[in-house]
């Protein structure tokens, strides 16, 4: 009896324990958020002003003298776009298919194995890959191959995220169509795309943010400059670059103004996510439930 | 009828003796154009895999060709100028980065996904997701500025003299740099990096087990932790063992983050304190000004190839091992 009952506490105090710990390592990474948000805020905002946002670089910018980022803001923005329509030329067709045509077959099976190694591969690596072939057809560091490799990054991301959404989608619907006298093809565009299009929004946001934070892949590829590119041919800044140059400089100010560049491009990235967020719940309204 | 049908009858008897094919309605053909046009960009996938390792392996033949493997990979010396091309240091300093930041990452992460997909009420769940969304969105120079800012100086100030005082015997804590620029202040920031992956995956695996058996164990009066140790855990081991794995790849081939705290110093690293130079900082870092050297851009394309067959091996199997535990819930 003395035996069962001591059992019976050890038990319990392990699952108090056990509970504890757990509560205690989620708010560890959930404080770990809040810790990296406010270093950003409180070492960004200093150097903070509203040149940052407005201004090129002007003479002397790199050892502290006047100027701001915009070239870096625009070129992100242009290549982020520029990337995620790329890439979403590519993923709706490869989502739609595996949903429509391939199903859970074996093919199925393999282009779903495929996406995820893809999305494995380190943007560094596409880096080096995209330079490669750069060099060998004699392309400059330019806009269009900095577009061109951050849609070979964000493709991978943008298909998984859409083929997760749609392949919840219920049958009953695209059934519906089909039993009418729809082709595939119809089903895709016209039942599946509109009944997803909260989801298929979101996974275009979400690459969309995957991009414009990514700076391994455009490292060489879209190369770096004071002005803001007025073609696709043109070398252009991005912001994750600006930072990490910044960072490297010797001059104080000049890394200051990294960090007031890292608070830039955090704000536009999770400004990105929570209105992902608040578009997918707004765009929910008109599916079929 | 007729006109939604693909191929109307009426068509078939017109044609005759023109075409031993029946024509097909325009929209039946519409529908064959796209699936074709659709097939060929969904081979584009495949396609790209095998694209990137042609391309890296053709730039990387020349130093492949004029060095035996062996002496490429466990080389201990990286200087070009005098053709000496050892990845050793690096690939030493990566696995290093990448041990730390998986060890510092997994306990806290299974934890918190046990207890999100065990014990959480749906509001702790519905407030974790964005967290975690936010944590996986913040862009990696982003993770680089808060572990120059935050993380060096906390083990500059607070860990390595910690260490010194009471754990200088173990060689791997001990202290040998001044700075904070190290092995550890890398692991740390990849540990927060990767930890949305892992969690998401987790939970995502512990979803796949089905109720019923958790009811059984409950209802003969094991506690929740009986039931998850003795019961759930074995199910989805391999899945936990393949969700870390893929972690350690993320780990492995993140570039900025870890270049701007880990020091990037290339040498064979003994302690968490060292400084250390990654696979894919050595690739940042030389690649704009490789030109001048015979052999050199090879060699970092070679790098890039080390790293891109390491991972393609990860990814591949912990990706196989997770889509076989995750069908599982379909069928």
């Amino acid at each position: 009896m003395g035996m069962k009952k001591k059992y019976w506490q050890r038990r319990h105090l392990m699952e108090l324990f056990m509970k504890t710990i757990m509560r205690i390592s989620l708010v560890v990474v959930a404080a770990s958020l809040g810790l990296i948000l406010w270093t950003v805020v409180m070492r960004g905002l200093p150097a903070m002003n509203w040149d940052m946002v407005t201004q090129v670089p002007k003479g002397g910018f790199y050892m502290g003298k006047e100027g701001g980022v915009l070239n870096a803001i625009i070129g992100s923005l242009y290549l982020a776009l520029g990337g995620t329509l790329l890439a979403m030329l590519f993923s709706l067709p490869i989502a739609l298919y595996l949903k429509t045509y391939l199903g859970a077959s074996k093919w199925g099976h393999y282009v779903r194995l495929s996406l995820d190694v893809l999305w494995g591969i380190p943007s560094i690596v596409y880096g080096a890959f995209g330079f490669t072939i750069m060099i060998s057809i004699g392309m400059r560091a330019s806009l269009l191959a900095g577009i061109i490799v951050l849609a070979l990054v964000e493709l991978p991301i943008m298909v998984r995220a859409m083929d997760e959404v749609i392949r919840r989608m219920p049958t009953d619907l695209e059934q519906a169509a089909l039993a009418l006298g729809s082709t595939k093809f119809e089903v895709a565009m016209q039942v599946v795309t509109r009944q997803m299009l909260p989801g298929i929004m979101t996974a275009i946001l979400l690459a969309f943010g995957r991009g414009i934070g990514d700076a391994a892949s455009v490292l060489f590829t879209a190369g770096y400059t004071d002005r803001i590119p007025t073609s696709l041919l043109r070398p252009t800044a991005s912001l994750p670059l600006a930072v990490f140059f910044q960072l490297g400089s010797p001059f104080p100010e000049v890394q200051q103004r990294g960090y007031a560049s890292a608070l830039i491009l955090t704000v536009i990235v999770l400004a990105v996510s929570l209105g992902s967020r608040w578009l997918s719940s707004r765009l929910n309204k008109y599916t079929v439930k | 009828m007729n006109d939604t049908h693909p191929v109307p009858p009426e068509i078939n008897e017109k044609i005759e003796g023109r075409s031993p094919r029946p024509s097909i309605a325009p929209r039946a053909r519409q529908d064959q154009r796209a699936r074709r046009v659709f097939f060929i960009i969904t081979l584009l996938p495949v396609f790209l895999i095998l694209a990137v390792t042609i391309a890296l392996l053709v730039r990387a033949w020349p130093i492949l060709q004029a060095y035996p493997l062996g002496d490429l990979l466990f080389g201990q010396v990286w200087k070009p100028s005098d053709k000496l091309f050892g990845f050793g240091p690096f690939i030493l300093g990566t696995l290093w980065v990448t041990v730390v930041g998986v060890l510092l990452s997994v306990p806290p992460c299974l934890l918190a996904s046990i207890y999100l997909a065990e014990y959480a009420h749906s509001a702790t769940r519905s407030f974790t997701k964005p967290v975690l969304d936010l944590l996986a969105a913040i862009p990696p120079v982003v993770y680089g500025v808060w572990g120059l800012l935050a993380i060096v100086p906390f083990v500059e100030k607070v860990l390595a003299p910690f260490a010194k005082r009471w754990l200088g015997s173990v060689s791997i804590f001990s202290v040998n740099q001044p700075t904070g620029f190290s092995i550890l202040s890398g692991g740390i920031v990849l540990a927060v990096m990767i930890a949305p992956l892992i969690i998401s995956v987790v939970y995502e695996i512990f979803a796949t087990v089905p109720n019923d058996l958790r009811h059984a164990s409950l209802a003969v009066g094991a506690t929740q932790w009986q039931t998850i140790r003795n019961i759930v855990l074995p199910q989805v081991t391999p899945g936990i063992i393949a969700a870390i794995v893929l972690g350690a790849s993320r780990a492995f081939g993140e570039t900025i983050a870890v270049l701007i705290v880990v020091g990037n110093v290339p040498q064979i690293p003994t302690s968490i304190f060292d400084s250390a130079y990654p696979l894919p900082a050595l690739i940042a870092n030389n690649y704009g000004d490789m030109m001048s050297i015979p052999l050199y851009d090879s060699a970092l394309l070679g790098a890039a190839l080390v790293l891109l067959v390491i991972i393609l091996i990860f990814n591949i199997l912990s990706t196989l091992v997770l889509q076989r535990m995750l069908r599982r819930k379909w069928a």
